[in-house]
């Protein structure tokens, strides 16, 4: 417990030391203001909502009545219900990642927006800080939606929902830091297809279709050790249960993915930049 | 009292890797001057730059800006620096207006502060009528004066510009100067780098001449063209070639052989020429004309093509 603390004073002292809210602000605030140049960016944003809600209703929903009943936590419950906080957690994902990797790359790479940014007062860490926290705005955004369109089908209680609403802000805040620090290895659009396979392939065995436990043994510890799966852990575990000590594992997973991840695209952002 | 410097450096270096862009140079400019780094491309005019702009740490040597040390103290210098950069990056996202409040709030002006200096500088600039339109269509010429513009929104004390006025037609560059001749009237201090002499002599209280990142030589345009030139220069074509190069010999202090003409450097012109026809030469065109930095900057760079 002791280290762990220690080791917070040092994030916070080395990460965000000297770190000024209003700066963080204004780089967010710059978003905000892109989001009134047009409608393509508002394009953007609502067919990033549908794709996982598409797949909640085809393989959930659809498949779901050749499936039947899936075992959760010892529990039977329906198979939508299973998917269900899996696409949650997608769409958190997706939703963040979406916006510090295509988006961050482009301000980063072509549009060469945070030189102009390093030449203010702004730090590397505060330019991380405030896209990280537009990119959690647009997974709330999703999440919220969904965790809507879940209660209005049945697929979780008002009580779960609202339980699970804070942890996609976890999984968004992790996926978002390590797309960013992602974004700053890319070498240029060819790197996304890899991106976008390595995505595809969490989505599809992450827990989120059929439970971890059917794998081979192998494949389900190298599951175990995947990002998205804690993030689907963690959701279904709020949203359907069972709550068990294993949330905080899943949980403390994402934090060192955000903390992590934020470190690596601040230091990126100002060994790049900074020369 | 006199003041400190508001820029002093000494013995400057920027490597990078085994490249050394900057190799060693002294430079202090005072407050309310007007300061050009003058020279070809590589010389180690924007690595200086970008380093005044503590955007880029300097490999050894000693930085100062406004009594500060950019390493350490980036953020209070940057929050005072203005930075024009040679390649503009505005942001395609953002109206012109916009461009410019949401730049102050990187500097933590209110919001209410930053729609005021959008609109007096949008004015100074000539570009309040392109306020809600967006930055793409702007013409090279009207993107620097946004960039010039969103270079004043922090009231810089220094505003650095990287070749301000590099691709832009005559008239774009008129304009640009008489901006920046306002801002240097206003008592800002301005730091420019070109490779323009008549911008230097234009715009440039005082200069240094850089070259395989070293200061070759400092002063003022007139101090400099007295010490590396003389006050006159003949061109002379001939139609032959250059061949009557040779047959000029003493003509003048120094005569220059180009491929398509021949420099003579003479304290009085028009007895150069008379000396020249005295000789018996008949030139096909003759051109008595006022030696200007161009002649220093070549004759302290030489003529090989640097790229």
């Amino acid at each position: 417990m002791m280290t762990v603390m220690a080791a917070g004073r040092a994030v916070r002292r080395g990460l965000f030391g000297g770190v000024s809210a209003g700066r963080v602000g204004a780089v967010l605030g710059r978003n905000v203001g892109a989001l009134r140049s047009g409608p393509a960016y508002w394009l953007v944003l609502l067919s990033g909502f549908f794709e996982p809600l598409l797949y909640l209703l085809s393989i959930g929903v659809g498949v779901g009545a050749l499936v039947g009943a899936v075992p959760v936590g010892g529990r039977p419950v329906d198979y939508a219900v299973f998917v269900a906080p899996a696409m949650l957690a997608v769409s958190a994902m997706s939703g963040a990642l979406a916006e510090t990797t295509f988006n961050v790359f482009f301000k980063f790479k072509y549009a060469r927006t945070y030189d102009a940014v390093l030449a203010t007062p702004v730090r590397p860490v505060e330019i991380a800080l405030g896209e990280l926290t537009w990119a959690l705005v647009r997974c709330l955004f999703y999440t919220l939606m969904f965790l809507v369109v879940m209660v209005v089908l049945g697929l979780t209680s008002a009580g779960g929902a609202l339980a699970a609403f804070p942890a996609t802000a976890l999984v968004g805040l992790a996926f978002g830091a390590v797309g960013m620090a992602i974004s700053t290895f890319l070498r240029g659009w060819q790197d996304f297809d890899l991106l976008t396979t390595g995505q595809f392939t969490l989505f599809l065995f992450s827990g989120t279709f059929s439970p971890v436990q059917d794998y081979p043994v192998v494949f389900e510890v190298i599951v175990t050790l995947t990002p998205l799966y804690h993030a689907v852990e963690l959701v279904r575990g709020l949203a359907v249960g069972p709550a068990g000590w294993m949330l905080l594992v899943h949980a403390g997973y994402l934090v060192v993915m955000a903390v992590a991840g934020l470190w690596v695209a601040s230091r990126r952002i100002g060994k790049l930049l900074l020369v | 009292m006199a003041e400190e410097p508001l820029i002093v450096a000494r013995g400057l270096v920027k490597r990078f890797g085994e490249f050394t862009a900057v190799d060693g140079i002294d430079v202090s400019v005072e407050r309310g001057e007007a300061f050009g780094f003058l020279g070809p491309n590589g010389a180690g005019k924007s690595s200086t730059m970008r380093m005044i702009s503590c955007v880029s740490a300097p490999t050894a040597g000693e930085l100062r800006i406004l009594g500060m040390d950019p390493v350490r103290d980036g953020v209070a210098i940057r929050g005072r620096l203005g930075v024009c950069p040679q390649l503009d990056n505005l942001d395609t996202d953002l109206s012109v207006f916009e461009n410019l409040t949401t730049y102050a709030r990187y500097f933590g002006l209110s919001r209410a502060e930053a729609r005021r200096r959008a609109g007096e500088l949008l004015e100074f600039v000539q570009l309040a009528d392109r306020a809600k339109g967006k930055v793409e269509p702007l013409s090279g010429g009207m993107k620097r004066r946004l960039t010039i513009a969103r270079a004043m929104v922090n009231d810089p004390e220094i505003v650095l510009l990287d070749e301000p006025t590099t691709g832009l037609d005559p008239q774009a560059r008129h304009l640009l100067w008489e901006r920046l001749y306002q801002l240097k009237r206003r008592g800002v201090t301005l730091v420019l780098t070109t490779h323009y002499m008549d911008e230097a002599e234009q715009l440039c209280d005082r200069l240094v001449v850089m070259d395989g990142g070293r200061i070759v030589a400092e002063g003022s345009p007139r101090e400099l063209i007295a010490r590396y030139s003389t006050p006159e220069v003949v061109e002379l074509r001939f139609a032959g070639g250059a061949d009557a190069a040779v047959k000029l010999d003493g003509v003048g202090e120094r005569v220059d052989p180009l491929p398509d003409r021949v420099l003579v450097y003479a304290r009085d012109g028009d007895a150069a020429v008379a000396e020249v026809h005295r000789r018996g030469l008949a030139p096909s065109s003759v051109l008595v004309r006022r030696s200007t930095l161009e002649d220093v900057f070549l004759h302290l760079t030489g003529r090989t093509l640097v790229d």
